[in-house]
């Protein structure tokens, strides 16, 4: 079975700076990835590539097999593959409701029409009430996201992410800035809406990497030192060295 | 507040329903009785210019207010449609083509969807500073044609028709202002309701999201620049439509029907009326054509009180009019919208006795310049003085200046009220 993300000696540079230095990475289907390294190590550029944000300067993506090289983030998105953003990234002057069933629209099959009415579908209007319930936001319905606190716009981006039914869902660090009781809210959250899906996600805080993840990737200036189940990376003397001693020591 | 929303959820959907189809049914009875109200020539054909204006100024907003796009040349798409429906009346009185006069717009509006299609399919891979210069260019570039392109736009003093030749439409010929009148209301209604249902379809929705986050979109499996491309060609559609009513209407057509100033004057209305709400536009509309119209009738300056008015209001009220109407909604929820009658009597009377005499001052000052030498006796207010002596001067100063410490000391009061009537009452919740 062909993995469902698979990276084959990526590479991305800007200029003459090399960001990505050949990653090799393959994710298995339902498998949760995170992939953490220290700050500049090239996480988010990683993430960019992948839902072609930018392009790679050379190597491979693919997802369920199909070459991902050349397309545009909606083609990418509409072949199964949906992201989160590290700063909050939600339509701010829409309803909370109007954010969900918009995220909704693609994948039931409305495209580009203009003359289906939106608040005929009791499909769509049911699909996005069934969201909101999921990321508990259902008594936030009419308000403006832009006036949501920042969790719950965090939870509502969550929420956008998963609600087109992609079975890819790359997170880019949910939980940042977040206090201890709001990052086991996203936690549980995450946990919860990203059965049978395969998740991928960079994450800074370790609590949340340990406690979620199945696998994890170290990224360190643009090179993949480490994958493997968390007690092997945690026992890794390289990546010791490199990044988790440091973070490990800060955090006791 | 969760509880309210569920335990009224089903009767307020019965009342939601009454309320949704009630805008269109009293916008539709007014459009019908105004001209038995104003029946006099003048006052139908200025409504028939309103109408005008407020199609082509909703159509618009579908741009600047729904899809986030700040067209400089928009004009052009409405003045297109024009001079094509022109052609085609002209078409008909010359080669006796059995075509409908109402019919007409519909062409109008399928060639201003044309040329939006043509433009649209590269000036919508953007929404920011380059679209609005490519419109701004391409709106050149069409009214530069204009006086090239003879054939087509008749030169310097554009082409003109008479509508009287098309088919009779139900015995009606259209020889009178107002039969044009119900032909406009007529397409104005048709039109407004397509392009409120617009914005209620996947791609109308879509726009909105593409305006706020055109990158978020393109991750819900949306091409941004497809959705603009297509609230582009519809918006095209409509401005066309108002073209040739403008064309049915005024029976000429000119380059100044399409040049950068009338392109100007519609993103004026539309930001004026307030581009955040669908109605806005038409508020726009209207208040501007009553400027343009029956202000210009007063007073030479008018064009100065429009711009400062727009001034005014992208400074203190971006959200327009239609902003300004809705910042008491929530008021008029809490029951508290009559606490705020005398407090605003007390405050925006003397501010408008203010504003007048400001507006006196200029009006003398204009005078003073420019009238003929000789000629000093001006009316202001039904009130006629000499504008070379002291005394009106010093008369309207003191006013003014009284007018304004008024407003100054009750404003306070004002603002308290507001935030009283803004707050939920006591024991409510």
């Amino acid at each position: 079975m062909a993995a469902a993300l698979h990276l084959d000696g990526l590479c991305k540079s800007f200029g003459k700076t090399e960001i990505i230095r050949g990653v090799d990475l393959s994710i298995a289907k339902g498998e949760r990835h995170a992939i953490i390294g220290p700050n500049g190590a090239g996480k988010s550029t990683l993430f960019n590539l992948i839902t072609g944000r930018f392009p790679q300067t050379s190597g491979t993506i693919s997802l369920h097999g199909d070459d991902l090289v050349g397309k545009a983030p909606h083609e990418i998105n509409r072949m199964g593959l949906s992201r989160s953003f590290q700063i909050t990234n939600i339509f701010s002057n829409m309803t909370v409701f109007e954010n969900v069933r918009c995220s909704l629209l693609w994948s039931m099959g409305y495209k580009y029409s203009f003359w289906n009415l939106l608040d005929r579908s009791h499909k769509l209007t049911e699909g996005a009430e069934e969201i909101l319930e999921q990321i508990n936001l259902t008594e936030r319905r009419n308000l403006p996201a832009g006036v949501l606190s920042y969790a719950e716009q965090r939870a509502l981006e969550i929420g956008i992410t998963i609600a087109g039914g992609a079975d890819v869902i790359m997170l880019d660090e949910p939980t940042a800035g977040m206090s201890h009781s709001e990052t086991d809210y996203i936690v549980d959250l995450i946990r919860k809406v990203t059965e049978n899906k395969t998740l991928i996600m960079v994450e800074h805080d370790m609590g949340v990497v340990f406690g979620l993840a199945d696998y994890i990737s170290v990224l360190v200036y643009g090179e993949i030192i480490a994958t493997g189940r968390p007690e092997e990376v945690r026992a890794n003397p390289k990546v010791q060295e490199a990044y988790l001693g440091e973070v490990l020591e800060a955090e006791h | 507040m969760s509880d309210i929303s569920k335990t009224s959820a089903a009767p307020a959907r019965a009342g939601l329903l009454s309320m949704k189809y009630m805008p269109w049914i009293i916008a539709a009875i007014l459009l019908m009785i105004l001209p038995f109200i104003f029946t006099n020539n003048s006052s139908i054909t200025i409504m028939s210019q309103m109408w005008i204006t407020v199609i082509f100024a909703l159509a618009y907003n579908m741009l600047l207010g729904q899809g986030g796009m700040l067209s400089f040349g928009h004009a052009v798409y409405m003045g297109l449609g024009g001079f094509f429906c022109m052609h085609i009346m002209n078409y008909v009185e010359d080669f006796g083509l059995a075509l409908p006069l109402p019919l007409l717009p519909l062409f109008g509006g399928l060639f201003g969807m044309g040329f939006a299609m043509i433009i649209g399919s590269f000036s919508t891979s953007g929404a920011g500073t380059r679209f609005a210069m490519i419109s701004l260019g391409v709106g050149e570039l069409i009214a530069a044609c204009s006086i090239i392109v003879v054939a087509f736009f008749g030169g310097e003093e554009g082409i003109s028709g008479d509508r009287t030749y098309g088919l009779p439409f139900f015995g009606v010929e259209f020889l009178k202002q107002i039969e044009v009148y119900y032909l406009i209301s007529f397409w104005l209604m048709v039109s407004a309701v397509l392009m409120y249902l617009f914005s209620r379809t996947p791609v109308g929705r879509m726009a909105n999201a593409v305006r706020d986050n055109p990158e978020r979109a393109q991750f819900l499996g949306y091409s941004s620049r497809w959705v603009r491309f297509y609230s582009f060609c519809a918006s095209g559609f409509f401005c066309g439509i108002a073209g040739g009513l403008f064309a049915i209407s005024y029976e000429i057509l000119t380059e100044e029907n399409l040049n950068a100033v009338q392109s100007g004057t519609i993103l004026l209305v539309t930001f004026l009326g307030g581009v955040g709400f669908f109605f806005g536009p038409i508020i726009g509309a209207i208040a501007f054509t009553l400027l343009q119209t029956v202000l210009s009738l007063q007073t030479e300056l008018w064009a100065f009180y429009a711009g400062a008015l727009f001034v005014a209001t992208v400074m203190f009220f971006p959200g327009g009019l239609a902003g300004l109407l809705m910042m008491h909604v929530p008021a008029a929820r809490f029951g508290k919208l009559k606490t705020l009658g005398v407090p605003y009597l007390k405050t925006l009377l003397p501010g408008a006795i203010g504003i007048l005499g400001l507006c006196c001052l200029v009006e003398m000052t204009f005078h003073y310049r420019h009238a003929a030498t000789g000629d000093n006796e001006m009316t202001l207010f039904w009130t006629t003085f000499d504008s070379h002596s002291v005394t009106p001067w010093l008369l309207v100063i003191a006013v003014t200046a009284v007018a304004f410490f008024i407003m100054r000391k009750t404003a306070p009061e004002l603002k308290e009220a507001w935030a009283d009537a803004n707050s939920p009452p006591k024991g409510g919740a």
